[in-house]
């Protein structure tokens, strides 16, 4: 059975209820604790990617299994503007907000696996999965 | 309301209290109003009838005793969708009972709006009343919290902490950063220390607004050791790559104090008994 979890983003109190989310379905899949941190932190960098250029938004937690492992998937859907530039935004330090521009990249170094599509003036979906060991 | 109106309610109360009273019991099973007594539901539903059909014998849709009342269930945390239920229900019995009392349409048509009206104008006040008080809540609560928000510490001549506890939001993060500096200057602090022991999830902008924060102390001559920092943010913090190189950091609250004191040239010292 599939554990599913839906929080729309359409304030920074959104970003806190898919980090909740996020963290009580990690702690029940049984990730431990640095894994939990860095799952809820890159909840909370799609997040407030989401809030800070679409507005508003979803992210979707669920649980998944492949290849004889457990894991977390979350699934950031929006749709705002879109990324004009996929490449450079998976770069250090590039950001259009004046922020540190870690937040894309970091959240790859964050989870195991990590897909990104985004069309422009349609809206963006990363998706990313942390494995359990 | 008009006077035939009002007569007919007044003629029959009775009935409508008993009409009523059954139908509010068949609500009892609703969730929200488990935890209230069989006896208290029953004595609160009497009143709050008996208040209504007040209004209806003083014509008068603000009537202060109703008010009191909701006052009173707000206090005792009612829901509000008793009362909304309550006031339905009032509608639905006072139309059939003064249904009875005449065949002709045109009549009929005329009391039901008449009722409709009073009651709608007594939902209307009601919902307001709660709502107020729920807006009243949040914002006492949001003050609270902005009271908890940011405090700076004087802990020695010069040293200062500020605890971090809890999510960091934009408004927060604001509130940090001018308490740090008002805080740094009124107290004369060299070293600032920022303790985020108490913060669940150190993000991109989390730490982006204490590295603007650290770098602002840092204008008025001050400067900020980071401390509290848990092992497992701080491997979120080297995944994110994110760059604390230019200040000092420190495990805990109680070595990045040793470290202040050094810096501004002291020292704790055990005295020999």
């Amino acid at each position: 059975m599939q554990v599913q979890t839906h929080v729309d983003i359409n304030s920074e109190w959104g970003i806190v209820a898919a980090r909740q989310a996020g963290r009580k379905l990690a702690r029940e899949i049984g990730f431990g604790s640095v894994d939990q941190a860095r799952i809820t932190t890159a909840i909370s960098e799609l997040a407030r990617n989401i809030y800070l250029y679409a507005n508003q938004g979803q992210i979707k937690i669920e649980e998944v299994t492949g290849s004889g492992k457990r894991g977390m998937k979350i699934i950031a859907s929006d749709e705002g503007p879109g990324i004009k530039d996929l490449r450079r935004v998976m770069e250090d330090g590039f950001t259009t907000s004046g922020g540190l521009g870690a937040g894309l990249p970091g959240v790859k170094r964050l989870m195991d696996e990590f897909g990104i599509e985004s069309e422009q003036d349609e809206g963006t979906v990363i998706t990313t999965i942390k494995w359990l060991r | 309301m008009i006077p035939k109106v009002r007569e007919n309610i007044l003629q029959h109360q009775d009935l409508i209290i008993e009409g009523w009273m059954e139908q509010i019991e068949k609500f009892r099973t609703d969730e929200s109003l488990q935890s209230i007594s069989a006896s208290v539901y029953e004595s609160t539903s009497r009143d709050f009838v008996q208040k209504l059909l007040l209004t209806v014998e003083e014509n008068e849709v603000s009537d202060e005793k109703l008010n009191q009342f909701v006052e009173r269930l707000i206090q005792m945390g009612w829901p509000l969708n008793y009362i909304t239920r309550g006031l339905q229900e009032f509608r639905k019995v006072s139309v059939k009972v003064i249904f009875q009392e005449t065949d002709d349409n045109a009549d009929q048509f005329r009391m039901i709006e008449e009722i409709e009206e009073w009651v709608d104008e007594i939902v209307n006040l009601l919902v307001n009343q709660y709502s107020g008080s729920w807006e009243n809540t949040v914002f006492l609560q949001k003050m609270a919290l902005k009271e908890l928000s940011a405090p700076l510490i004087p802990v020695f001549e010069n040293i200062s902490v500020m605890p971090l506890v809890g999510t960091i939001d934009t408004e927060r993060a604001k509130l940090i950063m001018e308490n740090l500096l008002d805080g740094v200057i009124e107290h004369r602090s060299q070293v600032v220390l920022i303790d985020i022991t108490g913060v669940p999830v150190v993000d991109t902008m989390v730490a982006h607004h204490i590295i603007q924060a650290s770098e602002a102390v840092r204008l008025v001559g001050a400067q900020c050791i980071l401390v509290g920092i848990r092992p497992e943010i701080a491997q979120t913090i080297v995944n994110l790559g994110i760059d604390l190189g230019r200040f000092p950091t420190k495990s805990t609250l109680k070595k990045g104090v040793e470290t202040a004191l050094r810096m501004t040239k002291r020292d704790i010292v055990e005295l020999e008994s």
